[in-house]
């Protein structure tokens, strides 16, 4: 029992990125039932996390696409989107003296409001904003805690895109909570 | 940010090497850049601070307790697994 207790909420996570989150947890649980039947032919070539996982992610993405929700794995070709922070941030390419540098810098945040609620439903907030595949990696990354290794067998991909996702994740995380951290109103 | 010789990354491209850094996939003079950058730019290392509170705040958004019911309902999946009765 404590490989579900260990797992299953992680996996019910997941799910939700793909499949509506009243279903999430029947998807799990139907991944429960595919790892106890396919225990036998689990080969040890992966970790047991990442083979669990894969299971999970392959019930996920059947229904899914049976729900009609399915959501392509998204390129990583770089839009201005992307960029960690917004160009009119830095001062422009041609300035004299100091080209591409903050043109104000980013204000100290407050460390009340690190340990808030409203701070932890921003970031929730922010995360259900992501495309999918940077959402997958930031929450098995930063929020079950999981290597880089470990994601990338998980979710089989190389070690520099699982990068790129989730530098792109943190950045808007980051971006989505910046106003209220330096001291803004709560949205 | 007074010693223009030793900042031969910009903070826009910093910022876009922050993941990298963390993960330690810079090269070696990659490295050395950043680090030289940051101890030049209080700006970038305020952004590296704001980065590494929004990976530990997220950390908390875990909660590894397993509710009661959905805890029950597992249990009785592996009995019927157990017993034979799952196809």
């Amino acid at each position: 029992m404590s490989l579900v207790e260990r797992h299953h909420r992680a996996m019910v996570r997941l799910a939700g990125a793909y499949v509506p989150s009243a279903v999430a947890e029947e998807v799990a649980q139907e991944a429960w039932i595919g790892v106890v039947k396919g225990l036998h032919k689990f080969e040890g070539r992966s970790s047991l996390k990442a083979w669990i996982f894969r299971i999970l992610i392959n019930c996920a993405q059947f229904r899914g696409l049976r729900e009609a929700r399915a959501v392509p794995f998204s390129a990583l070709e770089c839009d201005a989107q992307d960029r960690a922070v917004p160009e009119e941030r830095f001062l422009d390419a041609e300035h004299p003296r100091w080209p591409g540098h903050w043109a104000k810098y980013p204000e100290p945040w407050s460390d009340q409001r690190l340990i808030s609620n409203e701070t932890l439903a921003m970031v929730a907030n922010a995360m259900e904003g992501l495309p999918l595949t940077q959402r997958e990696v930031m929450r098995l990354r930063d929020v079950e805690g999981w290597t880089s290794a470990e994601v990338c067998e998980a979710l089989e991909i190389s070690e520099a895109n699982q990068r790129v996702l989730l530098h792109r994740a943190r950045s808007k995380v980051r971006r989505a909570i910046e106003p209220y951290m330096s001291g803004g109103e709560a949205p | 940010m007074s010693n223009e010789a030793s900042m031969d990354i910009t903070c826009q491209e910093l910022v876009e090497l922050v993941t990298d850094y963390l993960e330690g996939a810079l090269s070696h003079e990659d490295r050395t850049r950043f680090e030289q950058h940051l101890v030049m730019c209080g700006g970038c290392k305020e952004y590296l601070r704001e980065m590494r509170k929004t990976i530990a705040i997220s950390r908390k958004l875990s909660d590894e307790d397993l509710p009661a019911n959905v805890r029950d309902d597992l249990l009785a999946l592996f009995r019927k697994w157990k017993a034979g009765s799952l196809r």
